[in-house]
């Protein structure tokens, strides 16, 4: 690190008031931000500010770090669902990482330069500092949508979602709207042939020139949109190469779905590591489950042919499809979700009744996931509002009841 | 109204500084529904621009026989009849355009952008200016709906006025028309783009 310091120290100040590169200061900034601690502290004008080590950026890295295993494993799952899809018996280790690295690695870079790029170009406009809330948004992107989506609809869907949802909005820290997300929605409604069905999920061609090549009529749909488009009682989901799934293989996350969400066990660890981190609300996740089950409880009760997905159990809808990685990284996110405590409880919960609700009564929509975390963004402010009312009312009649004693 | 009206101020206002969409942002509703394609935004266009014209003109007339009491009765009358007139025509010269536009052009008459000019220019001036004024505000609305409708169009289908203008080599290589442009939504963001740059060219309409 220290030669690194020392470079970065001796370009500075070309950067500043009247060196060469002032135009690109706010890059450079934001660069010297994201490796180390701030340079420049608050001025002392408000009094005495003390600034721990774990500012935004800081936060950012480590929701990067927890979205790590699902990333991981998402590299696996690609190859071994695209091995299943050729039917190869043996399933190496090394040229099954390699391959999902291939097919990733492009919807990374893609989404990181299309993103970063423009969010570098505002902050020009604006004349302010970078900020650093794509770092995430451009890794989760990448992670949700399914394999086979064109780089160029990806590069449209982030800048349409940045534009549009964020910096409109004010940048980072001020959207109302979960960034992510609103790709994903944007991608869903927009191409709705390459984000759902049956010939996304897998990967059938090589990667880069890599990996071998699946017969040419291939496909597979996800467990749930098996399940929508499903007639009658008897639920048989199959998986890649035509045999029968079931909830171990959901999860452990040996199924078709988009690239970083099948595994249930990596977004638990991701989970565990934002929790303990302080950065995403346990009450959010604990109630949005408790919601989930709820609602999925009474879908298999009273469950009918008309609607596939209610035959499938509480659990089921917990762990098949999105919903485990949209509670954990999407609906816990600090920005667009609810701020009170109270809030928090009734917001997870209204997260989870609604996914399970759209995925169950609407067989157009197999996952419910996204349309509900996106249509709580909406009404997390106003959750908010009443909670903080209502305290207030409260209060006032204590305050009330109190001064009519005396 | 004892000013002198600028009759050029009161026919060109409207197509940019005092636009009614993008400024004055009325008529909203119409620019989400009818401009999915651009034939029927064009025809919706110069439907709104007749209707416009010629109430201005009628109203202007009776301004000074309309008891102020019923005078919205009134408009609403002379408005409903023009719309009629247009629905007519449209069915005997351009069904296919009136099918797509169905309840659209009749509900013309709900349109704000009408009731505001006659309320607001039509009661308290001469005819020939009234007549400018309707033409200008039906102009400054039918340049929004075309533009919207121009970019829906070509984003959403391929096409424009019903040609195919991507070309077949686009789709071979992966390109997909975007689905979200012919759902409503995306007309609010195409209209939020034409006022961002309105906006941006023209510093003094910027609120602080």
């Amino acid at each position: 690190m220290k030669p690194l310091k020392r470079f970065i120290d001796r370009v500075r100040p070309n950067f500043e008031e009247g060196g060469k590169l002032h135009a690109f200061h706010s890059v450079f900034d934001g660069l010297d931000t994201f490796l180390f601690t701030p340079s420049a502290t608050a001025k002392p004008a408000g009094g005495v500010q003390i600034h721990d080590s774990m500012d935004s950026k800081r936060t950012m890295i480590m929701v990067v770090l927890a979205l790590m295993p699902c990333f991981f494993f998402g590299m696996y799952n690609t190859g071994y669902q695209h091995w299943l899809a050729c039917g190869i018996a043996d399933k190496p280790f090394w040229p099954l990482m390699l391959y999902g690295f291939l097919a990733i690695l492009p919807k990374v870079a893609v989404s990181y330069i299309v993103g970063l790029g423009i969010e570098f170009i505002m902050a020009q406009i604006k004349k302010e500092e970078i900020q650093e809330g794509f770092l995430v948004t451009g890794i989760l992107v990448p992670m949700i949508i399914p394999v086979e989506t064109p780089l160029w609809m990806l590069a449209v869907a982030v800048a349409f979602a940045v534009i549009f949802a964020k910096e409109v909005f004010g940048g980072t820290g001020y959207n109302v709207f979960n960034v992510a997300l609103i790709a994903r929605a944007f991608l869903f409604f927009a191409y709705p042939a390459k984000m759902s069905g049956d010939h996304v999920f897998v990967a059938t061609g090589t990667q880069l020139g890599y990996g071998p090549v699946a017969a040419d009529a291939y496909s597979c749909a996800t467990p749930l949109g098996q399940i929508a488009t499903s007639s009658g009682q008897g639920l048989s989901l199959t998986g890649a190469d035509g045999s029968a799934i079931g909830w171990w293989d959901a999860f452990t996350g040996l199924i078709p779905g988009s690239f970083g969400e099948t595994s249930v066990i990596c977004i638990l660890l991701g989970a565990g590591i934002l929790t303990l981190a302080g950065i995403a609300s346990w009450r959010i996740i604990l109630s949005a489950v408790a919601g989930g089950l709820l609602m999925g409880w009474i879908a298999n009760a009273c469950a009918t042919p008309t609607y596939p997905a209610s035959y499938l159990t509480a659990w089921d809808q917990l762990i098949y499809g999105g919903f485990a990685f949209a509670v954990v990284f999407m609906a816990t996110d600090p920005v667009t979700a609810a701020r009170t405590t109270t809030g928090k409880y009734i917001y997870g919960f209204l997260i989870g009744v609604i996914a399970v609700l759209i995925r169950t009564y609407n067989n157009g929509y197999p996952e419910g996931a996204m349309l509900a975390v996106l249509l709580m963004n909406a009404f997390a402010p106003l959750i908010d509002w009443c909670v903080v009312q209502s305290n207030i009312r409260r209060r006032m009649k204590r305050l009330t009841a109190k001064t009519q004693q005396q | 109204m004892a000013d002198k009206v600028n009759l050029k101020e009161v026919l060109f206002n409207p197509f940019s500084k005092n636009n009614p969409v993008i400024v004055q942002v009325l008529g909203i509703c119409s620019v989400l529904a009818v401009t999915a394609k651009l034939e029927p935004a064009i025809v919706m266009g110069l439907s709104v621009i007749a209707v416009l014209a010629f109430a201005n003109v009628i109203i202007s007339l009776l301004r000074s026989t309309i008891p102020t009491n019923i005078r919205i009765i009134v408009q609403l009358v002379v408005v409903a009849g023009l719309v009629v007139i247009v629905d007519q025509l449209l069915k005997a010269y351009a069904y296919d355009v009136s099918k797509q536009l169905s309840v659209f052009i009749g509900l013309i008459i709900t349109n704000c952008i009408l009731m505001g000019r006659l309320e607001a220019f039509a009661m308290g001036n001469k005819p020939w200016p009234s007549f400018l004024d309707g033409i200008g505000n039906g102009v400054g609305y039918a340049i929004i709906l075309i533009i919207t409708g121009f970019f829906r169009e070509l984003l959403g289908s391929g096409t424009l006025l019903g040609y195919q203008v991507i070309p077949q080599w686009c789709y071979d290589h992966g390109y997909a028309n975007n689905g979200l442009m012919i759902l409503p939504p995306m007309a609010l963001v195409v209209v939020a783009c034409i006022i961002w740059v309105h906006r941006s060219r023209n510093k003094d309409l910027q609120e602080s």
